[in-house]
């Protein structure tokens, strides 16, 4: 029997006390039914002998002490699931909101998971080319990966994630493929960036949209990425669909949990973020991979911006430690132009060793790789040199290399929005740039890929 | 048998009522599904009880059951090859029960209850025994003979003892102790994780732990015993290098601790450790690990616990007189958890919200480490080596979690992102890091290696510094403004850095370098230095010598495979003398 209680106590912020209740359980989803007949949902955030207290996923305004009933549903937040989903579109909270008909469940789940037991996991190691030279060539993404864009304010890291979406395809398989993206927060000229970007490729039919725009409710935001985990879980591990996940902006996530952590009063760790933002982040993030008894996988790209473009930020910081890499965006690049305007230098991709090489990618991978950055990186040095001396106080080989790093940023770092490389076009790339230095310096490349790849000059 | 109910819920904190009765870190079973917590905390009847599981779903008036006991693991055979949550609940058995995901409330025996191992008792009745004898032993593993010991605070006279077949629960004989007691004895027994299991006396570590990576074993290494930390900012490499380091360390038995890391890394080790062969064995890696995860997503309180249940587990096999090494990733994770439970439980909060006995919790981990004569007639040594990552935010080591542990480590390995960003890995940075074991070293490494090896990494050392300080010079000035000899000296610490520190860890070659090639591999960067000096000073050209055709084999040779490299070295010897004798030559015509 659900009991409706007329005890609300306190509201302030997001947060909401109700005294004299039993029987909630912790986490529980509640049901506050105004006044006027409108509802508004909420889940129990601590329990404290008969007082509880809840947080509000939408705005307090217009909810009355007096007048206003609470009900406990009995169990934690669900969304309801099904293969049509895909297709759709839906707020914040899971409701549709493109017109449609309703979602006739296959089943619902609850939206926070469990976690995935390590000695059920499959270690990713498939290769997905996503046809831009910077990540395949130098920061493989692999199935089953989470790779986060680290991005700045006016950065274009909207076109970059659109144009993985649009070009990511994993060779020689013929698998279903299916993308849900959920927008935090973002404005509406981005969301709408992305869905008239996936409605020109005909991708729209393979993805589930959930869209929290800046004008609704912050609250709702804590809810959102996870209702979209849950539908992507859902169509990997039960549908047996390789599913991409573009959460866009983390940013705005954890401004959200801020926000609840500062009204409950809690000891903040850095810059006012609660301390359990990591393990908070961790249980979404972790939700990316492959497993045991489906074929399906969850490749998760979630967007960040970096406050002031500062990478020790306590957001990009704790994403770091969680995801497997990072691709970071440069302003520099940008402004040169190039794009998509990648910091090479700084990202990484912890998984790319196990993705490429024979078989995979192509045998070279790993030495041109490890070649480009390390050339890179000197060149780079070479040309800081260069600004303060002049190119006169290098040594001849330096001269050379601080040229490499040029052609390397004009050429392979910037191949526009629209360029689907294949893996073996970048990596021939990378040999022909690599070509402007001496044979002699590829130490990073076994002698005999040098021989077999090094680039015939007529 | 205490009962409460459950008054206050708050994350992974509950607070239960009508505990009055129930003892300080006795573990708890919550509400229907028995979610395991430990009390952590008692005001008057009301108890505060850390939940090792997610405790959604929990709400006032469940009942909260004391176990009378503290948090405890089982010691026994079978701890190897098995993969644990921080609160030693075998994984895979869960996996084969309930799937892929870990639920709520699942309870399954540490060690396996049907498994028969063999045992051959070594003592026979009337014999009399104490603490830390051994009894007989079981073969765990290819690799390893598990001695089974008397536990830890019993002793008396062997009535029975018999040699058989056995499951770890089953009697294998009985001590009559002196008070006219009997206790039975098994293959297993239970030890409290919070409590340092006791030896008899500790011992200065004198001999090093050889992990094959060239920085470490060279530069910075670490003593059988000894305590490390690894602290990094992400992207850095600690991973990489916790899992050289349980890959290639000589050590019988690793236990790998991933608490709050990600669940892909553990799923690595799970699926590259049974494939990869211990050089020094013969045998699959995975004959000697025992690996604890508590991924990230995992609740956040059992993190706290995993790397009490890991060290633990460690000192059991230490106690077996074996050399041990547990290896934590990461120990900033546990920190947090920390962190986290005493925000919740509303303590005063120290530096960083972390509580103000992060200090202390740390060096007590850490001091559980070290080289000991255990318990027993015998007097077998054992050892029992600590690594712990660090992940401090935004990469900044004056943050508390990591200038605790330096104060308590004897090893600093620290990680630079710069190093990281140009591809040197390992990205330990030669100008921070220390070695507080590298004199007491010594003496083994000449006794061992070869007399000069102190002075060859010394040297190693010292023209890195020298190149620090050039390097200076070289930003304001440039390249040429330098003199021959320092031109020299910088080209050698690259050589140093690049052919001599770097080491490609998904190499089979490169992965591990026994420490003779290491030697061998600076003696020649240094033969190098030594004959261009000389020839410099008979007026060589500093820009020829830089460019032999030597150069690039002494760059290659750290990838010429073990069983070559001393002919391929004299090779690279002559021809280095040779080349560096017509450099001279042709400076002499050229006057």
């Amino acid at each position: 029997m659900i009991r409706e209680y007329r005890t609300i106590e306190e509201v302030a912020g997001p947060l909401m006390l109700v005294k004299q209740v039993d029987g909630v359980k912790y986490d529980e989803l509640g049901e506050i039914e105004l006044p006027d007949g409108s509802v508004r949902r909420c889940r129990v955030l601590e329990v404290n002998g008969r007082n509880v207290l809840v947080q509000l996923f939408e705005s307090a305004a217009g909810l009355n002490l007096a007048d206003s009933k609470v009900r406990f549903s009995g169990h934690g937040v669900e969304l309801p699931v099904s293969q049509n989903m895909l297709g759709r579109v839906f707020n914040g909270m899971g409701q549709p909101i493109d017109g449609g008909a309703k979602i006739i469940p296959d089943k619902s789940l609850d939206i926070n998971g469990t976690p995935i037991n390590p000695a059920a996991r499959y270690y990713p190691s498939e290769f997905i080319q996503t046809g831009v030279s910077t990540i395949d060539g130098l920061n493989t993404l692999v199935r089953g990966q989470k790779l986060p864009i680290f991005s700045g304010s006016g950065l274009p890291h909207a076109e970059l994630a659109a144009q993985i979406a649009r070009q990511a395809k994993v060779r020689n398989s013929d698998s279903k493929f299916a993308v849900v993206f959920a927008a935090i927060g973002i404005t509406f000229e981005e969301a709408d960036f992305f869905i008239s970007d996936f409605k020109k490729t005909g991708a729209i039919d393979r993805t589930v949209l959930f869209i929290n725009l800046a004008s609704d409710a912050a609250i709702e935001r804590i809810s959102t990425p996870r209702m979209a985990l849950t539908a992507a879980e859902y169509l990997a591990f039960e549908c047996n669909m390789h599913v991409l996940v573009i959460l866009t902006d983390i940013t705005n996530y954890a401004e959200a949990l801020r926000e609840v952590s500062a009204a409950r009063k809690e000891v903040p760790g850095r810059r006012g973020y609660p301390g359990y933002l990591y393990t908070d982040l961790a249980t979404m993030y972790e939700r990316a991979g492959r497993k045991m008894g489906s074929d399906g996988s969850i490749t998760m790209i979630p967007i960040l911006t970096m406050p002031e473009d500062d990478k020790t930020h306590p957001i990009p910081d704790l994403t770091g430690y969680i995801t497997e890499g990072q691709i970071i965006l440069s302003r520099e690049m940008y402004r040169k132009g190039y794009m998509p305007p990648v910091d090479v230098l700084p990202s990484l991709s912890r998984l790319k060793d196990k993705g490429i090489g024979e078989g995979k990618t192509r045998e070279d991978h790993s030495g041109v790789l490890n070649q480009l950055f390390a050339s890179y990186a000197r060149g780079k040095d070479a040309k800081e040199l260069m600004v303060v001396l002049g190119e006169a106080a290098l040594t001849p080989m330096d001269r050379l290399y601080a040229q490499f790093a040029d052609a390397f940023e004009s050429q392979f770092i910037n191949q526009g929005f629209y360029e689907d490389r294949t893996i073996e076009q970048t990596l021939d790339l990378g040999w022909k740039l690599l070509s402007i230095l001496p044979k002699s310096e590829m130490k990073r490349i076994k002698p005999e890929f040098v021989e077999k790849y090094w680039p015939k000059k007529d | 048998m205490v009962e409460g109910k459950v008054l206050k819920v708050s994350g992974p904190l509950i607070v239960a009522e009508g505990m009055r009765n129930a003892n300080m870190f006795d573990v708890v079973h919550v509400g229907a599904k028995k979610l395991i917590g430990e009390i952590i905390e008692m005001h008057g009847d009301r108890a505060s009880v850390q939940v090792y599981e997610e405790t959604a779903g929990i709400g006032r008036g469940d009942v909260v059951v004391s176990t009378d006991a503290p948090l405890s693991v089982e010691l026994g055979p079978g701890l190897l090859k098995n993969i644990y949550d921080g609160i030693q609940r075998p994984l895979e058995t869960i996996r084969l029960k309930v799937g892929s995901n870990i639920t709520k409330g699942i309870q399954e025996p540490a060690l396996s209850r049907e498994t028969v191992w063999h045992f051959d008792a070594e003592r026979k009745p009337g014999d009399r025994v104490a603490s830390g004898d051994v009894l007989g032993y079981v073969q765990e593993t290819e690799v390893i003979c598990h001695k089974i010991m008397v536990p830890p605070n019993q002793s008396g006279v062997l009535s029975d003892l018999r040699s058989g077949d056995f499951t770890v629960t089953d009697v294998i004989g009985t001590l009559k102790k002196d008070d006219g007691t009997t206790f039975e004895l098994r293959l297993s027994h239970k030890w409290p994780v919070r409590v340092a299991r006791p030896y008899a006396e500790k011992m200065p570590p004198v001999e090093p732990m050889i992990t094959g990576q060239r920085s470490i074993d060279a530069l910075f290494p670490i003593a059988k015993g000894g305590t490390a930390c690894v602290p990094g900012p992400f992207g850095a490499g600690k991973t990489v290098v916790q899992h050289q380091l349980a890959k290639w360390s000589d050590v019988d038995v690793v236990v790998y601790i991933g608490c709050g890391e990600r669940g892909n890394e553990m799923t690595d080790v799970l699926r590259e450790f049974p494939e990869l062969i211990d050089p020094r064995t013969g045998k699959s890696l995975m004959e000697r690990t025992v690996l604890i995860a508590n991924t990230s997503d995992m609740p956040v309180a059992a993190r706290e616990a995993s790397v009490y249940t890991g060290i633990t587990i460690a000192e059991y096999y230490r106690d077996m007189g074996l050399n041990v090494a547990v290896i934590a990733d990461s120990t900033s994770r546990w920190a947090e958890a920390l962190r986290e439970m005493s925000g919740r439980l509303e303590e005063m909060p120290g530096e960083e919200g972390y509580p103000a006995y992060l200090t202390s919790r740390l060096a007590q981990f850490y001091e559980r480490a070290g080289k000991v004569v255990c318990r027993g007639s015998d007097a077998r040594i054992g050892t029992l080596s600590a690594i712990g990552a660090v992940s401090p935010q935004g990469g900044d080591i004056s943050e508390p979690v990591t200038q605790a542990t330096l104060r308590i480590v004897k090893v600093f390995w620290g990680l630079d992102s710069a190093l990281a960003y140009k591809r040197h890995f390992p990205a330990i940075n030669w100008l921070n890091s220390y070695s507080l074991y590298r004199n007491r070293l010594t003496e083994w490494f000449s006794e061992n290696v070869a007399t000069d090896w102190m002075e060859l990494t010394s040297r190693a050392l010292k023209i890195l510094q020298e190149e620090s300080n050039l390097d200076e010079i070289v930003k304001l000035v440039g390249m040429d403004a330098l003199s021959a000899d320092d031109r020299l000296t910088m080209e050698v610490a690259r050589s140093v850095r690049e052919d001599f520190l770097q080491q490609f860890a998904f190499d089979d070659v490169d992965g591990f370098t026994q420490l003779d090639k290491q030697h061998d591999l600076l003696r020649m960067i240094f033969s190098f230095e030594e004959k261009s000096r000389k020839a410099i000073a008979q007026g060589a050209d500093i820009e020829k010598l830089v460019n032999l055709e030597v150069r690039e084999k002494i760059g290659r040779a750290k990838a010429v495979p073990y069983k070559d490299y001393k002919e391929a070295y004299m090779q690279i010897e002559s021809e280095m003398t040779d080349q560096i004798n017509d450099c001279v030559a042709q400076s002499k015509e050229e006057n």
